[in-house]
């Protein structure tokens, strides 16, 4: 049973992202995972090895997709022919649902291929959650939205940024991809609560959590994804499932990728708290 | 904010102290970022300006191992700024960040010079690979196809992943050479402790330059270079363009010495290869 109404692919276990210096491991050695996020744009081409190795990944796994240039933040409307690819793509991998981010990233037709923050006002919910309903009724499956690692904050922004997220959530009617690693890096970044962040989302629409690595510099941190997840992301991430329930998980790894099973073992990790919270249910 | 984020970092990396007007930059950053108590408004937008073209810079280099090789460290350095602050980004994905090189190596040659030429031969070749690695593969057309329709009125398509080459420098010799050095160059770095001498290898040659007819496409998805003779060339050329089968194939042997039945016998043997090959496809409708 979903632990809440944007869930209801619970079982969907824990995942890693499918990256390239994996391929050859995972098709001939075909290991057991519960499932692989695949970054949208890069099957979104005409042909080639990238379409013949997802192909073969589908004959054996259960596939997410994940974007990173829907932009939903952004002023202009989706670009039609980006839309076209991105269907033609959730036909061909049969995603339960898909996530991108809650940012904006191209102006004029230039892209930064960043996840740059918005400023939090009302006016920008409105057109964003505008957006993602667009998106998903022309893609026609649920849409999640996820919230970015950030390293500056706007004058302009008229609340925190989890009432932004919620506000767009609520008006967009979409699910969450609750990021735990990117509001520890913001909550760094920006000074306030992690806790206050997760206790203040609507629970019931997380539908997908992500958990990574970062780096710690003198003055910040950044979002690497090229470091084991570190103990503060874990203790929230225990805290996110107590209060969403039991969520598909991923684990993001995009530099300095070691070898699968490295990977796959940090992903796994999640599990210790999803137990923890299955045995805290049956005790109670 | 964009606007900042896509103007060039200066020789140091770091975000330019004025804004195009000439204001101070930290007063532009300060209007519509809040500093916290560790960073300026100033510093955090240079977080994200310094982050977008360490990204963009980092894929150019990835792409272009050639044209590196070609002009050496600094000077592919300067050309990869020059030429993303003129064509930044028009697409969703990196893999077309160079689709705009030939074009700006075309119109300024200041930046390449005195290679100029073979930069822009190298340019070319390696766009065409990433071309060949995710373009379109359409329907191919079979031999039977061909057999079946009178060369005087066939008209044919070629696949979209398929770049034919006109070079001025064999490239792709050039280009082979550079990976087995690198190969051999990561292979010497792993066994540094056991030999470290290895790891001295020698340095590539420039092409001379030398007249060649390169094919660069894709087959059972793994991607190839192949040679082609001028006349093949002008054959597959002149078919692309929309020409007849026949036509194509006249042009192209209208000044040779060879006899009718060698020239049948060959465009057969090359037709032969290239339906094998996948690369003729239906052609697309004229408007």
């Amino acid at each position: 049973m979903p632990a809440n109404a944007f869930n209801n692919y619970t079982d969907y276990g824990i995942g890693i992202g499918l990256r390239v210096p994996h391929y050859r491991h995972i098709l001939e050695k075909k290991p057991v995972v519960d499932w692989f996020e695949i970054i949208s744009e890069n099957f979104m081409c005409d042909g080639g090895r990238p379409l013949e190795v997802l192909d073969q990944i589908l004959e054996q796994y259960r596939v997410v997709q994940h974007g990173v240039s829907m932009y939903f933040g952004n002023a202009d409307k989706p670009d039609r022919e980006h839309l076209k690819r991105l269907k033609a793509l959730v036909k061909r991998t049969q995603t339960p649902w898909l996530s991108d981010h809650l940012c904006w990233g191209s102006v004029d037709g230039r892209y930064t291929h960043d996840l740059l923050p918005m400023p939090y006002t009302f006016a920008a919910a409105k057109v964003t959650a505008e957006k993602i309903r667009l998106v998903r009724d022309f893609v026609e499956v649920p849409v999640c939205v996820e919230n970015v690692s950030s390293y500056a904050e706007f004058h302009a922004s008229e609340m925190t940024e989890w009432e932004f997220l919620s506000e767009v959530a609520e008006l967009a009617d979409c699910g969450i991809l609750l990021d735990v690693n990117n509001i520890y890096v913001s909550s760094k970044n920006h000074g306030f609560d992690p806790y206050d962040y997760l206790n203040n989302v609507p629970h019931h629409r997380v539908g997908q959590i992500h958990i990574a690595g970062h780096s710690k510099f003198k003055k910040y941190i950044l979002d690497t994804h090229d470091h084991p997840v570190l103990d503060p992301v874990w203790k929230m991430y225990a805290h996110a499932i107590k209060l969403c329930g039991k969520t598909a998980t991923l684990l993001e790894w995009d530099d300095r990728i070691p070898s699968f099973d490295e990977v796959h073992n940090e992903a796994l990790k999640a599990n210790k708290f999803v137990h923890e919270l299955e045995t805290a249910k049956v005790s109670a | 904010m964009s606007s900042a984020l896509f103007r060039p970092l200066t020789a140091g990396s770091g975000m330019q102290k004025r804004w195009m007007d000439g204001r101070k930059m930290s007063e532009v950053a300060a209007q519509f970022i809040k500093p916290n108590d560790r960073l300026t408004s100033f510093e955090r937008l240079e977080i994200y300006n310094r982050q977008y073209w360490f990204r963009i810079l980092d894929c150019f280099y990835d792409d272009y191992p050639g044209l590196r090789a070609v002009l050496g460290g600094r000077k592919f350095e300067k050309l990869a700024k020059a030429y993303l602050a003129q064509f930044p980004s028009a697409s969703f994905t990196l893999r077309n960040l160079g689709g705009r090189l030939e074009k700006f190596l075309r119109e300024d040659s200041s930046w390449t010079a005195p290679r100029s030429e073979l930069a822009l031969d190298m340019a070319r070749f390696e766009w065409a690979q990433i071309v060949a690695f995710d373009g379109a593969a359409l329907p191919p057309v079979t031999p039977d196809d061909l057999l079946d329709s009178p060369p005087g009125k066939l008209r044919l398509g070629l696949q979209p992943h398929l770049t034919l080459l006109a070079l001025d420098f064999p490239v792709d010799d050039f280009s082979i050479a550079i990976k087995k050095r690198d190969a051999l160059r990561a292979e010497a770095s792993n066994a540094m402790d056991a030999a470290p001498k290895a790891a001295r290898l020698k340095k590539v040659s420039l092409p001379k330059r030398e007249k060649v007819f390169v094919a660069v496409h894709r087959c059972d998805n793994t991607l190839y270079y192949k040679r082609l003779a001028a006349e093949a060339f002008e054959i597959l050329t002149a078919i692309r363009a929309g020409k007849t089968v026949r036509r194509a194939c006249e042009n192209a042997f209208r000044s040779s010495r060879k006899t009718a039945p060698e020239i049948g016998a060959q465009i057969q043997d090359w037709f032969q290869n290239w339906s094998s090959l996948g690369w003729f496809c239906k052609p697309r409708k004229r408007p």
